[in-house]
């Protein structure tokens, strides 16, 4: 059997780093709408509705990370240190939210510490991630098996777009997750917030997706070229539908309706990243096949997530199963 | 401001104290975990309410640590990319997947059923919060095991080829995971984790008892721990010593390293019990010796041979002088745990196991000696391999990123105030939890046995509220 285990690698990559976005999105998301909810028993509901949860989902992230050093270490070699300052940032905002959800239960004069700690931590990564996101898409310095730029090339007017667009993109996720959660004025106030939220999120993404072919011309060739320009016609329509269902679900919909559109956008935009990176992993320095690990290594891993990535997507399942349905305030599992 | 200093040594100060700060919380919670599902399993089998208090008690704790572990675990996942690119580049091929399979088997394990470990025992059910709590406390035991074998394989590396880029490529995938030191770092890790809780649960207990907190909880907890300690620090000693004869074989600098050799003794090499290493003199200053006891030791024989670090060229010396102190504090406190273990074996042969207040001292100020113990064995192998991050085949001086010390220095700065406000916080909040006294929640319980035995928790227990 011939396979491309190069290409069927950067799928399921792709597939972790997606988990990722949209799972620690939504309770990023919470940390990030926190402060416009200032009652202790709203933000009490809004922490229980992601404490059982948020371990697994931030489990994805080490998936990414210890995937690419697994199957693209050359890639991991590269794009990491290219991006080092904004993800050391990243990882000790993460460490503030983190162990926010424990602290803030242990102390009581503290806890208004912890809910900015949470806030601040949830803003600063989402932040940091989109900036990471922007400078991976305009491109980073390789030479020599090395990164091969300077320590602030990732700092630009597109990658704090993007790391705007981020934190509205989270905000969204958090909202209907909310919507879908709560019931009562915190669900009312949710789907109010949802809504800014969803058009903050449709105009970041409009203006990255205008902005990012004229970064390269390689980007401008795959958008406007024979045959990915069918792709160009079509993720734009498929985008109006989801925001359609996210007005409409926020209007008059069932509570799903909303988180399940948010969804929807964002894995429309994450195919559009793809489809302007394929076949790259670096964009116009480094290609999937060349950063591709030795197939021995490939080969190994492959057989192990064939059979255990079904498994966790079984009782990762199960858990949020679990913990199922709406939260009442005052009930927690604190 | 950090341009006067190296950049490699800046990443390496940094990755030392990163992990140094991550490794404290698995050490505590490998441990925790496996004691947790024994305590849940003793509940679930007699019914008895002691056992599930102290479930829900240890449970809190557990989760705050666990919790910490996790974001100091994610912050190392990322370090070998950062600062160890070249690193990265060259090894991740053979240590990737194996990381990735911690990812897969051990990490999503742990953090699934974590949350119904910690708030779902009325939502699934006994049987399936008991199966919860195992996997958690299984995934704990996982994670050791792949983390140790890359480990390992960077200390004894085998089955492997080099490419055309310079690549580790894997040749044989169960010869890189069972390296020759895996087994026995493995052992003695996970031992020294289980040792590391029953120190501390000793030490909780201890210190109830000495503050006259006569409960069946802290009767309970003191006499697993005791028990515990008395089984396992003599396993943990014998398990070193097998180590350190594995290391002998196959990383001889780094015995001589620590032992403080650095002369060769053709017939019969001394046991330096203390001195002063200076690698400059090469030399050991104000030593004390046991004459051929080093042979008697390593070798099984007084007189056999033994090669010093004048057969290692200067620059492939590993820093003697802190493998040398860090390995005596190790095995110092391992005798010390011993010494705990037998001291209350005694009291318990003469009763006197629950009224023996010097007991109990000792016990408390042991509470934090498996966390130092961990963090000198890991200092001593770690150091002790040194100059090579792959033994043998790379050096660490070749492993780093190309990145600027000031990138570095401004970011191992920010690591170091973020983990000890963070983390010392965490620890303060750790230590309010453990002074509380179990909690009696009623509708919970099927206590009889215990109630009509006659120990029922009087008004003392509301004192317990407000700790200390
Ligand atoms: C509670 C913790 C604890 C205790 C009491 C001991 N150790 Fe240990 N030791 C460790 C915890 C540890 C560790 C943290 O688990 C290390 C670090 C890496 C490793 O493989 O285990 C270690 C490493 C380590 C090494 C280095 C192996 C290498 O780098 O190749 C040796 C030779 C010993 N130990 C020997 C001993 C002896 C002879 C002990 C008897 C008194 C002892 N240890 C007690
Ligand atoms: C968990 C407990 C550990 C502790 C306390 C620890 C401690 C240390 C220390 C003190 C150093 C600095 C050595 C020196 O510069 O002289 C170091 C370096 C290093 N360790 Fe560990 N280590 C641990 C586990 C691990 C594991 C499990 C791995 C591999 C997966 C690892 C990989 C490395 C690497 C890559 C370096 C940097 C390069 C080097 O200086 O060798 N360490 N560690
Ligand atoms: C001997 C050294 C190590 C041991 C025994 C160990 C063990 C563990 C354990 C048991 C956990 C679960 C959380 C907890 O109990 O606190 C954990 C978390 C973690 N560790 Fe380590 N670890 C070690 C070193 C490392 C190293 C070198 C890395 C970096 C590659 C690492 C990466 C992680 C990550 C990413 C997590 C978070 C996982 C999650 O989301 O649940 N660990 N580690």
């Amino acid at each position: 059997m011939d396979i491309d285990l190069p290409t069927v690698w950067a799928g399921i990559i792709a597939f972790a780093v997606l988990a990722y976005v949209v799972m620690d999105g939504f309770d990023l998301g919470i940390g990030i709408l926190f402060p416009l909810f200032p009652e202790k028993e709203d933000r009490d509901v809004m922490m229980n509705s992601v404490a059982p949860v948020w371990d697994g989902n931030e489990t994805w992230l080490v998936m990414g990370g210890g995937g690419l050093l697994a199957v693209f270490p050359l890639a991991y070699a590269t794009i990491l240190p290219a991006l080092y300052a904004p993800l050391t940032v990243m990882l000790l905002a993460l460490v503030f939210r983190g162990v926010a959800f424990e602290y803030r239960w242990r102390s009581d004069t503290g806890s208004r510490r912890w809910d900015v700690a949470f806030f601040g931590g949830s803003a600063v990564a989402t932040f940091a991630q989109g900036i990471a996101l922007g400078a991976l898409v305009q491109g980073i310095a390789i030479e020599d098996r090395a990164y091969a730029g300077g320590w602030w090339d990732w700092l630009t007017p597109f990658s704090i777009a993007t790391g705007l667009a981020l934190l509205a993109g989270y905000a969204l996720l958090g909202a209907c997750w909310l919507v879908l959660k709560t019931e009562g004025g915190l669900h009312a106030a949710a789907r109010k917030l949802a809504m800014r939220a969803g058009l903050a999120t449709l105009a970041g993404m409009g203006v990255v997706s205008l902005w990012t072919p004229f970064l390269n011309p390689g980007y401008l060739d795959r958008w406007f070229g024979w045959p990915t320009i069918g792709f160009s016609l079509v993720v734009p329509l498929l985008v109006a539908g989801a925001a359609y269902g996210l007005w409409r679900g926020l209007t008059r919909g069932p509570d799903w309706l909303p988180f399940l559109a948010a969804l929807g956008l964002f894995v429309l935009g994450f195919a559009g990243v793809g489809i302007s990176f394929y076949p790259w992993i670096v964009p116009f320095a480094l290609t999937i096949e060349e950063a591709a690990a030795p197939e021995e290594s490939l080969v190994f891993l492959l057989w192990g997530s064939v059979v255990l990535l079904p498994m966790i997507l079984g009782y990762t399942a199960y858990a949020y199963w679990v913990f199922r349905g709406k939260l009442r305030h005052g009930e927690g599992y604190h | 401001m950090f341009e006067s200093f190296d950049a490699i040594l800046l990443a390496r100060i940094q990755f030392a104290f990163t992990i140094a700060f991550h490794i404290v919380f698995p050490a505590f919670t490998i441990g925790l975990a496996s004691y947790l599902a024994v305590l849940l399993g003793l509940w679930l089998k007699t019914g008895r309410g002691v056992y599930l208090r102290l479930f829900d008690f240890w449970k809190t704790i557990f989760a705050l640590s666990f919790g910490m572990g996790v974001v100091s675990g994610i912050v190392m996942s990322y370090q070998f990319g950062t600062n160890w690119s070249a690193f990265s580049d060259k090894a991740g091929p053979v240590i990737g997947p194996l990381m990735g399979y911690e990812v897969l088997t051990a990490f999503f394990l742990e953090a699934g059923f974590l949350g119904i470990m910690l708030f779902g025992r009325e939502k699934v059910g006994r049987g399936l919060h008991f199966v919860a709590t195992l996997m958690v406390a299984f995934g704990t035991l996982l994670s050791a095991t792949w983390i140790l074998a890359v480990n390992s394989w960077m200390q004894t590396p085998q089955g492997f080829a080099i490419n055309e880029v310079g690549q580790f490529v894997p040749v044989d995938w169960w010869a890189v995971i069972f390296s020759p030191s895996f087994p026995y770092r493995l052992i003695h890790m996970v031992l020294a984790a289980f040792l590391t809780t029953a120190l501390v649960v000793g030490a909780v207990a201890a210190w109830h008892k000495l503050r006259g907190r006569d409960w069946p909880e802290v009767h309970t907890m003191f006499t697993m721990a005791m028990g515990m300690i008395l089984v396992v620090a003599p396993l943990q000693i014998f398990m070193g010593d097998l180590h350190g004869l594995n290391t002998l074989e196959h990383q001889p600098v780094k015995v001589m390293a620590m032992e403080g050799h650095f002369e060769s003794h053709p017939n019969g090499a001394p046991l330096i019990l203390f001195g002063f290493p200076d690698r400059e003199a090469q030399t050991v200053h104000w030593s004390v010796e046991i004459p051929k006891l080093s042979s008697l030791i390593l070798k099984h024989d007084l007189n056999a041979p033994l090669d010093g670090l004048d057969t290692v060229p200067r620059d492939l010396q590993p820093p003697v002088e802190i493998v040398f102190w860090s390995f005596r504090i190790m095995v110092a406190l391992g005798f010390a745990m011993l010494g705990l273990g037998l001291w209350s074996l005694a009291a318990f042969l003469r009763g006197r196991l629950h009224d023996s207040r010097n007991l109990h001292r000792y016990a408390l100020a042991m509470g934090p000696a498996g966390f130092v113990a961990v963090l000198a064995g890991w200092i001593t192998t770690e150091v002790g391999r040194q100059p090579w991050t792959v033994y043998g085949h790379m050096l660490t001086a070749d492993s780093a990123s190309p990145i600027s010390a000031a990138a570095v220095g401004a970011s191992l700065v920010a690591f170091i105030i973020v983990y000890f406000a963070i983390f010392g916080t965490g620890v303060v909040y750790i230590l309010r939890l453990m002074a509380r006294l179990p909690e009696v929640d009623e509708d919970d319980l099927t206590d009889g046995p215990l109630r009509s035995a006659g120990i029922t928790p009087g008004p003392a227990r509301k004192e317990s509220h407000h700790g200390h």
